[in-house]
């Protein structure tokens, strides 16, 4: 292959090193208006009164928005209020919108407006949250529109349920010989994308709705706002330019309903808003917390027999993606093992916190902490190498997922063989525990990872190729250029495919609604192979397209033509052909006679044979592939302080086929590193209240250079047969078992379990007390 | 975005800023000195500050003085952080002050801004709290020079008006052996858990603290305890906790417990190396 | 507060290499007349607060975050943007060794790392960490940054050797 696994530089490169790059927030245009919002400062509460007229006052504000009169809103459940109405439900929520002239003037008005708040008691935890005397964060749960395939439980907080029950849990404790069971639990956190969310909305004269925005679902704005304001499909038209980082967070649609009814309330005139530092931390959905409950069971042997979990979601204040990375979190609610019986019940738990929206990995790395946590105190009961434990129960072709999925070659990689390099990798047979002298330890901790993407089942994308007068094409995909450089592999798929130089493969990085076939959304790992069939769809029309003008210039048969070297040839007399810049644009006999047109290739691609999971056990096929892997850390620990430095970090992914080695790489350690900060420091801290107190960056700290480790990725190839050129996703993998694998090494070097995130050195310390104390862990 | 208007001013002599202090104060004005200015800007975007007027005292040369006059080093208020890395004639203060917030933010934050400042580490105020330094601050009546120990009273204690022109501390100091270590809540970035410095004079070692209460101190009261050489370590420690001020702070940086604990281990590594003699 | 008449001013600014005149409040930070006033949206509001350093821009020399400055402080002073680097060592370096991916905190991280190696060409490890780590990366794992760094180092190193 001449440009498939090779490295090429990114189609967005010199843009971004220049600062030409044109980022959502970077567009003005004069007369341009902006919306500054007004935010509740308590978690749970009443609005009792409003006082606008001193913010009425100030010279420049052209409106004033409040709750009331807005459509209810949510993906799954629609709970939500754009603006809250008489009551707020999170730090954070949006009470008032001033629109003006200056954002200094819509800052100043917002400032003026007084909001008189009563506080309600505060559903501060999940667990709190299913306590059947908890108050309700929703009280008329029932009365919301939702999905069919989402199961709330009105009169309680739970706002999905997903059950799995896969083979018989009695059986399964029947023939558990040793049994473990273990509690987990970590607060919500952030995304911390660079770019703060910014949305742009205006209204033209003739109804057709612009909205300019940071997100990862450009498709799905459209689709919303036409169906929230029962507007015209069609007439929603949204752009999405560069985006500065999205990790998942900006999947969910929340400032472009702000910007559309900030516009409509100035008559349509174009308005920004635009998260502070600050309001993109508390307002804008976040990452999801968790408490888990893990209970396993083993034949002596050391063979997984049982699985019983209780997983409870903390959601926060409203459903958008929760509840669905609740059902997530059930699908793949083991580590990537084989486990006959698995007993489930998933519970995303409404509370009074930021609400959660996906995050790289889509509740996976959350569900492997708990779980692969689990996996090595049971390893450690069984007197069992926790490598060799994990290699034992290894998920293989043959094997069922928990949703009853039947495995085979192509649709779950090779987890024995990530194992087994990780081995070497990190000199295993060296030790786990290491004594350095001076009260140092260096400690090893492991992780193996699995995901499949749950996104919907009919999700889909589309690719156009618009051939150039000089025979080079133009691509076009609805893929989102987030950072993950998949219009570059993109772009590599059809230079491959259509034997083309990788620089006459012309990109449009930007996403236009309407001139850019769908891609249903950037995210789940899925642009490679979705946009990436879809890639190779329209090559093959446009092959044949061009094939078919040649036959006619040429007089011979389609089935007699080549391609190569941006050709179209006959195969037994390659002299004989022309060249794709002949026919691009049909072909123009000597004598001026034209036949053809310009060439369009045209290629679709939709999710195959996924099922709606069975409400009852969860059976169903909820994604097309796993990708499998094995990770681990080393870390240098501190024994006195308990303070500890990650000192390498590794990563055996089955990529199934590597498109771009160091973007690939690239996509691995940057998500290694945003695990181990989540790991590591990144959390929430929240007071009774339900305030967030740390909603900076000075505050919430996301890893900085110098305290990275050292990186260590290898990439295994087993082929996903359906995927383009056999590659599996695997821009999420790097971050799933970074928590865990730091928990592990942690664990084993304290001598004490620890099972709450984030793994600071006072957690360490405190449960080194409580040990020392003799209390129960 | 600050999301309200003042007025700018750039004065180039003590005499000017004080004086325009008076004036905007006279026509009902509320003005504030500015130096790096970095938490005046950051305040002001969250209403946190506000002021009529910034006085800007960068342009007033004794505000950007640098050097050894009568065996004293003057450092000017104005100086930003990052400039004790290029000078590096007092070793103890380069140190702090590189620990402070990160090296861009150090080109402008100023060292007489981080000893004025709303935000109570304050750990630039270290080195000079240990060196029994003096400080020149200006008014409306002209300018006084003071010890650092009478007028740092958890802060700066200025009077309206009043801003730090200078610091000054006896050259004969700068080299005695000297430490100073930030711990922070998790690996290098963020605010301090702690900052601990220590220099040793006359054989005795001396302790200022960041990080454990709401405001940084030196304790003469701990520094008995502690250098009393009969005693283990460890129990030194402990008992100089008797006379730590009140609140230890307990916040999302850390517990006041385990603020305790990891102090404990600071002094008592810093006792280990500084009272055998030997210069880190 | 809201009644008193906000004054402009007109302030003359040396960047990139040219002068330019333009009208401010006293409040405007650097970081906002630079993006609103001269169109140089490169530099990136990030936080507003000092503290990832997507805003970074070189003024005399030395790397500084433009949200923590007023744009009425650095009248006399030069100053350097994204826009006013033209295919410098770093960047192509940055291209060639993937150091970024979204591209957001990009021209702050190419900017810190100008100033670094003007200031220092052999600056160590510890330099380079102290220099960097006042900018925040989300995509990448800052290995990408360093191996840049590195070879923008190696190369003149290399080209010092054959002059």
């Amino acid at each position: 292959m001449d440009i498939i696994g090779k490295t090429v530089s990114r189609k967005d490169a010199w843009e971004k090193v220049t600062g030409q790059a044109v980022y959502t927030g970077d567009k003005s245009e004069s007369g341009m208006l902006y919306a500054e919002k007004v935010i509740s400062p308590y978690g749970h509460a009443l609005i009792k009164n409003m006082d606008l007229s001193k913010a009425k006052k100030i010279k420049g504000v052209k409106a004033i928005i409040t709750g009331g009169n807005l459509p209810l809103t949510g993906e799954e459940i629609q709970d939500r209020y754009p603006i809250a109405c008489e009551k707020v439900r999170y730090h954070g929520e949006v009470v008032a919108l001033v629109v003006a002239d200056t954002p200094k003037c819509a800052r100043q008005a917002a400032d003026l407006i007084r909001v008189v708040y009563e506080p309600l008691p505060v559903v501060n935890t999940p667990g709190q949250a299913f306590d059947p005397n908890a108050p309700l964060v929703h009280e008329q749960l029932e009365q919301y529109k939702k999905k069919s395939t989402v199961y709330p439980e009105p009169g309680t907080n739970i706002a999905n349920r997903s059950k799995i029950r896969k083979g018989d849990i009695t059986k399964g404790w029947e023939k558990s010989d040793v049994v473990i069971e273990k509690r987990f639990s970590f607060n919500p956190s952030d995304h911390v994308a660079m770019e703060t969310r910014c949305a742009l909305g205006r209204i033209e004269a003739d109804g057709k709705v612009l909205i300019t925005s940071s997100s990862q679902a450009p498709f799905m704005i459209k689709r919303l706002i036409s169906e929230y304001f029962g507007i015209e499909n069609g007439n929603v038209i949204v752009n999405t330019p560069l985006v500065g980082g999205g990790y998942g967070g900006k999947a969910s649609i929340q400032l472009e309903l702000l910007a559309y009814i900030a516009s409509k309330a100035v008559g349509g005139r174009l308005v920004r808003v635009q998260n502070t530092r600050e309001e993109d931390i508390l307002t804008s959905p976040c990452h999801i917390g968790l408490e888990a409950t893990i209970k396993l069971g083993c034949s002596q042997e050391g063979l997984l027999q049982a699985a019983e979990i209780l997983y409870l979601w903390d959601g926060g204040a409203y459903s958008d993606k929760a509840t669905s990375l609740s059902r997530a979190g059930a699908v793949d609610c083991t580590g990537p093992y084989h486990i006959d019986n698995v007993w489930c019940d998933s519970l995303c738990m409404y509370t009074n916190h930021p609400y959660a929206s996906p995050y790289r990995g889509y509740a996976h790395s959350e569900v492997l902490f708990a779980f692969e946590r689990t996996m090595d105190g049971l390893a450690d009961k069984l007197r069992l190498d926790p490598l060799e434990f994990r290699h034992k129960n290894a998920i293989r072709p043959g094997d069922t997922t928990p949703t009853q999925v039947l495995l085979n070659k192509s649709n779950v990689g090779n987890l024995p063989e990530c194992i087994d390099r990780l081995k070497t990798l990190m000199e295993w047979e060296k030790g786990q525990k290491i004594d350095l002298g001076h009260h140092k330890m260096k400690v090893k901790g492991i992780s193996c990872v699995w995901k499949t993407s749950t996104i919907d089942t009919n999700a889909g994308s589309g690719v156009i190729l618009t051939f150039n007068p000089d025979g080079s094409v133009n691509l076009l995909s609805g893929v989102v250029e987030i950072g993950t450089g998949t219009k570059t592999v993109l772009a590599q798929i059809v230079s491959e495919k259509l034997k083309m130089k990788f620089e006459n493969v012309h990109v449009q990085i930007k996403v236009n609604t309407q001139n850019t076939p769908e891609h249903w959304k950037t995210v789940a790992s899925r642009g490679t192979f979705m946009a990436g069939r879809a890639a190779l769809q329209a090559v093959d029309d446009a092959i044949g397209q061009l094939k078919h003008l040649a036959s006619c210039v040429l007089r011979a048969p389609v089935e007699d033509f080549e391609i190569g070297r941006e050709r179209v040839y006959l195969r037994d007399d390659p002299s004989i052909g022309l060249s794709y810049k002949d026919l691009a644009y049909g072909y123009t006999y000597p004598n001026g006679n034209a036949i053809g047109g310009q060439i369009i290739g045209r290629g679709h691609y939709i999710l195959r044979h996924l099922t709606y999971l069975n409400p009852e056990t969860g059976a169903g096929k909820p994604g097309p592939e796993w990708t499998v892997g094995a990770q681990g850390v080393e870390v240098e620990f501190d024994t006195r302080e308990y303070t500890y430095k990650i000192t390498k970090a590794f990563s055996v992914i089955d990529a199934g086929k590597v498109l771009n080695p160091k973007m690939a790489e690239g996509q691995i350690m940057g998500a290694m590193s945003m695990g181990l900060a989540f790991g590591g420091r990144e959390t929430f801290y929240f007071d009774d209240l339900g305030r967030v107190l740390n909603p900076q960056l000075r505050t919430y700290r996301p890893l900085r250079y110098g305290e990275n480790p050292e990186y260590i990725c290898e990439f295994v190839e087993t082929p996903q047969i359906d995927a383009p050129y056999g590659s599996r996703g695997v821009g999420e993998h790097g971050l799933l078992g970074m928590p865990a694998a730091l928990g592990n090494s942690l664990s084993l070097a304290a001598g004490v379990s620890l099972n709450q995130l984030p793994l600071l050195p006072e957690l360490i310390w405190r449960k080194k007390e409580a040990a020392n104390r003799g209390d129960s862990l | 975005m600050i999301p309200y208007d003042f007025r700018y001013y750039k004065p180039t002599s003590i005499k000017e800023a004080a004086d325009l202090y008076q004036t905007i104060t006279a026509e009902g004005g509320k003005p504030v000195y500015y130096s790096g200015g970095t938490e005046i800007i950051t305040l002001s975007r969250l209403n946190l500050v506000y002021t009529d007027a910034v006085i800007d005292i960068k342009s007033i040369p004794e505000c950007q003085e640098w050097g050894f006059h009568h065996e004293e080093l003057i450092i000017g208020a104005a100086l930003p952080l990052s400039f004790f890395d290029e000078k590096r004639d007092f070793p103890l203060l380069t140190e702090t002050a590189r620990e402070i917030a990160d090296y861009t933010a150090r080109n402008k934050i100023t060292i007489g801004g981080n000893i004025c400042g709303q935000i109570f580490y304050r750990e630039g105020v270290l080195p000079f709290l240990l060196l029994d330094s003096q400080v020149l601050i200006a008014g409306e009546s002209g300018v006084r020079r003071q010890s650092l120990k009478e007028v740092f009273i958890e802060t700066l204690t200025l009077k309206d008006g009043e801003f730090l022109v200078q610091l000054t501390t006896k050259k004969i100091d700068l080299r005695l052996p000297a430490l100073s270590v930030k711990k922070r809540q998790q690996w290098k970035t963020g605010y301090p858990l702690l900052t601990v410095a220590s220099v040793k004079k006359d054989g005795l070692l001396r302790f200022a603290f960041s990080g454990v209460c709401p405001f940084p101190f030196r304790s003469e009261q701990m520094e008995v305890v502690l250098n009393d050489r009969k005693k283990p370590y460890e129990e030194r420690v402990l008992d100089s906790f008797k006379y730590l001020p009140k609140p230890v702070l307990n916040d999302t940086e850390g517990s006041s417990e385990y603020r305790l604990f990891v102090l404990k281990n600071t002094i008592i590594d810093f006792l280990k190396k500084l009272e055998g003699d030997q210069r880190e | 507060m809201s009644e008193k008449k906000s004054k402009k001013v007109t302030i003359d600014m040396n960047i990139n290499g040219e002068k330019v005149e333009t009208d401010i409040l006293a409040a405007d930070l650097l970081l906002d007349v630079i993006r609103n006033n001269l169109g140089l949206t490169g530099a990136k509001p990030g936080c507003l607060n000092g503290d990832c350093g997507a805003c970074t821009v070189i003024i005399n020399q030395k790397p500084m975050k433009s949200c923590l400055t007023l744009a009425i402080e650095v009248g006399d002073k030069e100053i350097t943007t994204i826009e006013g680097l033209l295919h410098s060592p770093v960047q192509k370096a940055f291209v060639d060794e993937f150091a970024f991916q979204c591209g957001y905190c990009t021209p702050g991280f190419i900017l810190n790392s100008h100033a670094l190696l003007m200031n220092d060409p052999n600056p160590n490890k510890e330099k380079i960490t102290e220099w960097l780590s006042s900018n925040i990366c989300r995509c990448t794992g800052y290995k990408e940054i360093e191996n840049a760094i590195q070879a923008v180092m190696t190369k003149t190193h290399n080209k010092n050797d054959s002059d």
